[in-house]
């Protein structure tokens, strides 16, 4: 009876995923191999990789990680610049969208639909619409400007302004020149001064922006989140007599961990990703200090023209964002994992994978897109 | 009543409990009170910060180009223009742009949503040798960052001939892992026994799927709907590396192009601004329709 319930179910079980598979087989998978075949080549664009180019052997990558020369200092000022804008990034976005989820969910407020709307909204909107109104906003004479010169200060060219942050903080005190001990020669073709020069003016723009695009995103995971705890566990620690701040550092915070710990993640694997923006704002002008590897990759593939070393970038960036995942998963692990553990990993394992997809649903992706990409694979 | 603290009556009063049409009554002591309205001020301030560039967006994209760079923070153009909107849709191929993004969106939302419940379909409810690697390779594939697929994708259209093609640009992107994975989830949170039914009267596969089992997940196929027509109408790089011909411009390069200036010299921030509120009216407009739904789908994903 129930074998006949279940006749031909594998071959229909195969009809109904060969959809999927064909295109993710044939537009994710043999691509990748390409693409890790052309990064050992020396194809120039022409014709068909396969048949016109030679394997060299690792030297797109040496040119890009070892030999001093334009290809690594560029390479190392991507990295530079993304590092910053990683370290920014991530923890604003994390707070703000916390901050906002903490606040939007107390039943007490009013106009809790309104303020929700209000800090979502940026996330549906396109990345192309929302730099386009960033670049008028943070013109010379932009909006932004406008309301620093309401309280006295003169504003910098923003986009144009490729000097760091912690560089003009350092001549804020007298230090103009790098002291000797920073002039060394640093990794990836840099000097150590210029790895200190934290993300320049330019760059604080694009970290606003994904602070302003993705924090709704996140709000919204962490209200369900927060949804889920309910409301009598709140309630017994303010019976208890914990005062609101104490009750959320030792009561909500904890309870909101797995959230935590899944925004952190899509954080970190979203902000290394930023291209869009980049391609927008003038590709990686002013200086140089907007580059990043994403963009960097796409550059000398179809700008330079330098297939090898382009898709070398690809998977070198491919390597850092699954190295950092790894890590931070190694981090934030449950200290004590016994079988239970192993199961809350598991279970962790599942909700990240969901909530990215929630994420993704969310709209646009928070960040340069960590989950679009889940919406585009 | 004092010996509570002010913040556990503010909890108490919050609960959704029959008490609450008479919440209005209960005062709230001064230290809740000005805590309350502290709070208030600040969330007005940050909606205010968030909202405030749209609005100014659209003032903007009826300014003159003059008035928009000398009066940014103004809401009200000096003389309205309509100059932006005008060029916009004669020399501004933007009907063309808007053409072609409107296809492609309906192409890969209907492609997606079938697609997606499709295969979601039979990893949860058929059972077939291969299933658990097939749903492996899904989530392996979930892990695969987006930015380095665009030369690998460059690569095997340039290699099948699909370059500078509609094939070529909504092929790749019709199928979504994140999507096959919440119809799992949803396929897997409904009872068998309907379908059941079905199969034993005698209905194929495909037929159950059609007529019983898709019907029935029309509120579940909202999720991947949203998530399909943002994706496909904001998406960009995938674009970029898939086309260069100008005739196969979506909004998305299209705008792009107005906004790292390929359009003559000068700013032209109305023409951009207005560019940039055009086609922002879709996604918005999909949005407010499924406000309640959007705000509720990430609890939706919780659950896994």
């Amino acid at each position: 009876m129930a074998k006949g319930i279940r006749s031909g179910e594998a071959r229909y079980g195969w009809l109904f995923t060969a959809p999927a598979i064909i295109i993710i087989g044939l537009f994710l998978v043999v691509p990748i191999f390409l693409a890790l075949y052309v990064s050992f080549s020396n194809w120039n664009g022409l014709g068909s990789p396969l048949g016109n180019s030679t394997f060299i052997g690792g030297e797109n990558y040496s040119k890009v990680l070892v030999e001093s020369g334009l290809a690594q200092r560029d390479f190392g000022t991507s990295i530079r610049n993304n590092f910053y804008y990683v370290l920014l990034v991530v923890p604003l976005q994390t707070a703000l969208a916390l901050f906002l989820a903490v606040q939007v969910n107390r039943r007490i407020l009013r106009g809790r639909g309104f303020f929700r709307t209000a800090f979502y909204f940026p996330s549906v909107t396109s990345s192309v619409a929302i730099t386009t109104i960033f670049i008028f906003l943070f013109t010379a004479s932009g909006a932004v400007n406008a309301l620093l010169g309401f309280i006295g200060v003169s504003g910098p060219n923003w986009f144009a302004d490729p000097s760091g942050i912690i560089h003009n903080l350092l001549r804020g005190v007298g230090v103009t020149s790098p002291p000797e001990f920073l002039t060394a020669p640093g990794p990836l073709g840099l000097q150590w001064w210029d790895w200190v020069s934290g993300p320049s003016v330019a760059m604080c723009v694009l970290i606003i922006l994904a602070v302003f695009t993705t924090s709704g995103t996140f709000m919204l995971l962490f209200i369900a989140a927060l949804q889920n705890i309910g409301s009598e566990i709140d309630e017994a620690a303010e019976v208890d007599g914990a005062g609101s701040l104490r009750k959320f550092f030792s009561v909500t915070l904890p309870m909101l961990k797995p959230t935590l710990f899944t925004v952190l993640t899509l954080g970190l694997i979203g902000t290394w990703q930023v291209f869009d923006q980049i391609y927008l704002t003038g590709k990686g002008a002013p200086g140089k200090t907007l580059l990043t590897p994403a963009f960097l990759a796409y550059d000398t593939s179809f700008e330079g023209l330098n297939w090898g070393q382009g898709a070398a970038i690809s998977f070198i960036l491919f390597l850092i964002i699954v190295a950092l995942t790894l890590l931070q998963r190694f981090i934030l692990r449950d200290r004590d994992l016994g079988r239970s553990g192993e199961r809350r990993a598991r279970k962790a394992d599942r909700r990240l994978h969901a909530e990215a997809a929630a994420a993704a649903a969310a709209g646009r992706a928070p960040m340069g897109d960590a989950a679009q990409k889940e919406t585009d694979s | 009543m004092s010996a509570i603290p002010d913040a556990a009556r503010v909890a108490i009063q919050g609960n959704p409990t029959p008490i609450r049409s008479f919440q209005r009554k209960v005062h709230l002591g001064p230290r809740a009170r000005t805590t309350l309205i502290l709070s208030y001020l600040i969330l007005i301030l940050l909606a205010l910060i968030y909202i405030y560039p749209f609005i100014i967006s659209v003032a903007g994209s009826f300014k003159t180009d003059a008035d928009a760079t000398q009066n940014p923070l103004s809401l009200v153009p000096e003389t309205w223009s309509n100059a932006a909107y005008e060029r916009l849709f004669t020399t501004v191929p933007l009907l063309q742009w808007t053409g072609n993004s409107a296809f492609i969106t309906i192409v890969v939302t209907l492609g997606r949503v079938f697609f997606d419940s499709l295969a979601g379909y039979a990893l949860s409810r058929l059972r077939f040798p291969g299933r658990g690697v097939i749903f492996a390779g899904l989530i392996a594939v979930m892990a695969v960052p987006n930015v380095v697929l665009l030369i690998p994708r460059f690569l095997i259209l340039k290699e099948l001939g699909l370059y500078n093609t509609y094939g070529g640009m909504i092929i790749p992107i019709l199928i979504d892992a994140a999507g096959i994975f919440i119809m799992k989830q949803f396929f897997e949170s409904i009872p068998v026994s309907v379908e059941e039914a079905a199969r034993i009267d005698g209905a194929g596969v495909f037929r159950t799927f059609w007529t019983v089992v898709l019907p029935m997940a029309r509120p579940a196929l909202i999720t991947p709907f949203i998530l399909s027509f943002q994706g496909s109408w904001n998406e960009f790089a995938h674009f970029v590396v898939s086309r260069n011909d100008p005739a196969l411009n979506t909004l998305t390069t299209g705008v792009a192009s107005l906004t790292s200036g390929q359009l003559g010299s000068g700013n032209q921030y109305p023409l951009q601004l207005g560019a940039a509120v055009l086609m922002s009216i879709p996604v918005a407009v999909v949005f407010f329709i499924f406000q309640k739904r959007i705000m509720n789908t990430s609890e939706g994903g919780d659950k896994g």
